[in-house]
């Protein structure tokens, strides 16, 4: 305590000035009732005061001094710093949360990109798929009807050669009637379809 | 009747306690004393309750307590740099003392600590020996050079040095006699304004309209030393870390 000391210091060298003068202080209690120039120096400038006063101030001084140092500023500095910590955390906190949340729409934004893109490769490739199927589909139609369709033209021909062959016998037939109904000759069937034959060629 | 309209009996000291000698010296516990103890006990009980609850929404009183701290704290802080920090109790402690026992002076019959000159003068001669020991005890005799500013000529040199000298030694005088005579000033001249109230109101009905300016006056006066009382604390306040500037950044 180096700023006590110097001011008792101080006190001992201004005290000589006060030493002649120091006597009863009790006196002046007794000069209120008259006007107080009647006793003694002006209040303020009167040194017989002065030493306990300076005392005093010290003494009062020094503890004002301790109680502010280790007390009372300690107590008020620290809910100014809890404050002060506890705002910048919450900023702090404010500003993670907000990077979180970027984070979330950007990882959101992505996924959804993500999604849109999948999307877009499955309907391609189900597009693709469903082509090919029904491309598959249709030339097994295809060939099949072309089978039926050969089929079909088969049995025409062969129904055609038949229906061919039976007009032949038929027209044999009917030759060999009418030769018979307008000569009497029998023709037999053989020569009828003979001389048809010939005839045709 | 007299004993009211006396305007220097509010500054009159008596013992309490006493009469103590320490070395022949008479050293009773007087009214005075008395009163720099309760301004010791308000400061510290206002700042100990404000700080009591610790809210981190202060309340009334908290909100006081801090914007006491931070108001000395930003001067120190402003004034001194961040090498100030250790002088902010002690500067508090000074501003708190003198605002406290100015304001406490405002009180009908309540002493005011700031009103003799030995108090007032031996703060600041305690600040100024401050200045001297900080001074010399960071920078060696080199803070000496503060009485030498830079760029003055050679022939006039020994002259600036020694009016640079006498402003430096004449700061503990204009510092203490500054509050002194504010406040010694300040409640004669409340006394006189108000004695006129006393007096002219006790000589009947004329005296009574009479009395009506002189008391508009102390009314008002009241308000001025209000604002006074706090303006000589912060003044000695910044001062003191103007001064205290010198001791640690002597080239400016």
């Amino acid at each position: 305590m180096s700023q006590s000391t110097l001011v008792v210091a101080e006190a001992t060298t201004e005290a000589p000035a006060a030493e002649a003068a120091a006597g009863e202080t009790t006196g002046q209690t007794e000069g209120t009732e008259a006007h107080g120039g009647g006793h003694g120096a002006f209040p303020p400038m009167d040194t017989k005061t002065f030493p306990s006063q300076l005392f005093w101030l010290v003494i009062f001084f020094a503890l004002l001094y301790l109680l502010m140092s280790r007390v009372a500023l300690p107590r008020i500095a620290k809910i100014l710093d809890n404050r002060a910590s506890r705002i910048e955390g919450d900023l702090a906190k404010a500003k993670a949360l907000k990077d979180e949340t970027e984070a979330a729409v950007q990882a959101y934004e992505k996924a959804l990109a993500d999604a849109r893109g999948k999307a877009q490769s499955i309907a391609t490739e189900t597009r693709a798929k469903m082509t090919a199927e029904m491309d598959a589909e249709r030339s097994a139609v295809e060939k099949s009807l072309a089978a039926k369709v050969a089929e079909a033209e088969t049995a025409i021909a062969a129904a055609k050669a038949k229906a061919m062959k039976d007009v032949g016998d038929v027209a044999a037939d009917t030759a060999a009637e009418i030769v018979a109904e307008l000569t009497g000759n029998k023709v037999t069937k053989a020569a009828a379809a003979k001389a048809i034959s010939d005839l045709k060629g | 009747m007299a004993q009211a309209i006396d305007p220097i009996h509010q500054f009159q000291i008596f013992d309490i306690a006493g009469p103590f000698h320490i070395g022949g010296y008479e050293i009773s516990f007087t009214n005075s004393n008395l009163f720099m103890g309760i301004v010791v006990l308000v400061v510290t009980g206002i700042l100990i309750a404000a700080s009591s609850k610790a809210a981190l929404v202060p309340g009334r009183l908290q909100s006081i307590g801090e914007m006491w701290y931070q108001f000395i704290e930003n001067m120190v802080k402003q004034v001194l740099g961040h090498e100030g920090k250790k002088f902010f109790p002690l500067v508090f402690s000074l501003f708190s003392f003198v605002l406290i026992s100015n304001m406490l002076g405002m009180f009908p019959y309540f002493f005011t600590v700031t009103s003799h000159v030995i108090v007032t003068a031996a703060l600041a001669v305690f600040v100024v020996a401050l200045v001297v020991v900080v001074g010399i005890s960071k920078h060696g005799l080199g803070w000496f050079k503060l009485f030498v500013p830079h760029g003055v000529p050679m022939v006039i040199l020994p002259f600036i040095s020694i009016i640079e000298i006498i402003s430096f030694l004449s700061r503990p005088i204009s510092l203490g006699l500054r509050l002194f005579g504010n406040m010694l000033a300040g409640h004669i001249v409340l006394k006189v304004f108000a004695g006129f109230v006393v007096v002219l109101g006790s000589l009947g009905f004329g005296g009574v309209i009479g009395a009506i300016a002189p008391l508009a006056m102390a009314v008002a006066l009241t308000a001025l030393e209000f604002l006074v009382a706090f303006l000589q604390a912060f003044v000695f306040a910044i001062l003191t870390c103007v001064y205290l500037n010198d001791a640690l950044h002597p080239s400016h």
